[in-house]
């Protein structure tokens, strides 16, 4: 009897390690592949119109979801804030509230979220479908590098993009909080922007928002390349890495905003 | 989609992205403001910092004139050394008096400096002759009991 069930407990650890093993294998596959696109990245700012062409599609286009919830979560902030500062007499700090909680965490945070969902999970697909129905290998086959002509300037894409939507999201942001802050309940405009003036600082707080989502820029689209060429090539895979793009781009990038934050805010 | 257009497109989207960081460095952020062009630094010597912070504001008569920028402690003397690093266009003479000051009753912490009487002024480098420590309430509200408690009995 002994014997019956130490196989199956024997299956379960060795099932364990299979899990460990194959998981360190992609992370060591995925950490290749992204040295082997920084080698081939010479090409997409030679050739800089293809890099600009990813910057439509990733950067540009996503615009519309970036305003409109920046807009949405400054104007939500505002009334919240308001709600929550006005019970201790200090509805005049609304700006710094609204100003810190964007600059520092929503913006970079909450647009990679939106990005990695809006143009990561485009860019697996474009990939995973030209690799299902073999251009990259055609590509190959012409001595057209795919990883210089198709990837390189997706990533790069979405590095340069990543940035200036957060920047965006955080400057609508400012400014829906501003619309229901000042103009809706009316908070004196003058300490609304003259508290917020005071305590953010450039450096500390606007400039290390900006490297938190150039971060997030490198890690998403990272992702979102390689999912889509090391995807199974059929639909089935391909629907499978959209997936895994857009839920470990969000892991990803909430682990990343914490070891990030814990460098960089410590309450000094 | 021709070249040019997505060309038109993406410059766009780079010249917004911009004018965003740069709307957030100038009207959200203090750029214009807080980066003095020229600054020197001035060290003082305090009993018990309280909670003064590393970037907290120096002021003069209620106006921000430098920030702190080193808290460290001295280790023969036992006391608190902050070094902070005023704006050059303004120089202070050589009694002036530095206290540390909350604003408000809760408020953040900060270094006040009360200009003195002296011609000469404070070069860079220079240390404050007289200082004032924060004031701790917890010591304040027990001086006060001791004082209300050693009154009592005479007044019987």
């Amino acid at each position: 009897m002994a014997d019956r069930e130490m196989p199956a407990l024997v299956e379960l650890v060795r099932a364990v390690g299979h899990k460990v093993n194959n998981g360190l294998v992609r992370m060591g596959f995925a950490a290749r592949f992204f040295v082997m696109v920084l080698v081939y990245s010479g090409q997409s700012f030679r050739r800089l119109h293809l890099t600009i062409r990813e910057i439509y599609f990733s950067g540009f286009q996503s615009l519309l979801i970036i305003l409109v919830s920046g807009l949405f979560i400054g104007m939500v902030l505002g009334m919240q804030g308001y709600e929550t500062l006005q019970r201790y007499g200090s509805a005049d700090a609304l700006g710094i509230l609204v100003a810190l909680s964007l600059t520092r965490e929503l913006g970079p945070v909450v647009s990679a979220l939106l990005f990695a969902s809006r143009a990561g999970s485009s860019i697996t697909a474009e990939i995973g479908l030209m690799k299902a129905t073999e251009q990259l290998t055609a590509m190959d086959m012409m001595a057209v590098n795919p990883i210089a002509r198709v990837v390189a300037p997706k990533f790069w894409g979405g590095v340069i993009s990543m940035p200036l939507l957060a920047a965006l999201f955080s400057a609508v942001g400012v400014f829906g909080g501003y619309l229901v802050g000042v103009v809706l309940i009316g908070v004196d405009e003058g300490a609304f922007w003259s508290q917020m003036q005071g305590s953010v600082d450039f450096r500390y707080d606007i400039w290390n928002g900006v490297v938190k989502s150039f971060v997030f820029g490198v890690a998403v689209s990272l992702i979102a390349v390689f999912e889509g060429y090391d995807a199974v090539p059929t639909a089935e895979g391909v629907s499978a890495s959209i997936k895994r793009t857009v839920v470990y781009s969000a892991l990803a990038i909430l682990a990343l905003d914490f070891v990030l934050t814990s460098f960089m805010f410590r309450g000094l | 989609m021709s070249r040019k257009l997505i060309d038109l497109w993406v410059g766009f989207f780079v010249v917004v992205g911009l004018a965003a960081v740069l709307f957030l460095a100038l009207r959200v952020g203090n750029l214009s403001a807080a980066n003095f062009a020229e600054t020197y630094t001035l060290t003082a010597k305090f009993d018990n910092i309280g909670g003064l912070k590393v970037r907290g504001p120096v002021k003069s008569a209620g106006v921000v004139v430098g920030r702190v920028s080193e808290i460290g402690f001295d280790a023969q003397a036992y006391e608190a050394v902050v070094t902070l690093t005023l704006d050059s266009r303004y120089h202070f003479p050589k009694d002036t008096f530095a206290s540390i000051l909350t604003a408000g009753l809760l408020g953040e912490q900060y270094v006040g400096l009360d200009a003195g009487g002296d011609e000469k002024m404070m070069k860079a480098g220079d240390v404050f002759a007289k200082t004032q420590s924060a004031v701790v309430l917890e010591k304040l509200i027990s001086q006060f009991m001791f004082n209300k408690a050693s009154e009592a009995p005479d007044k019987k």
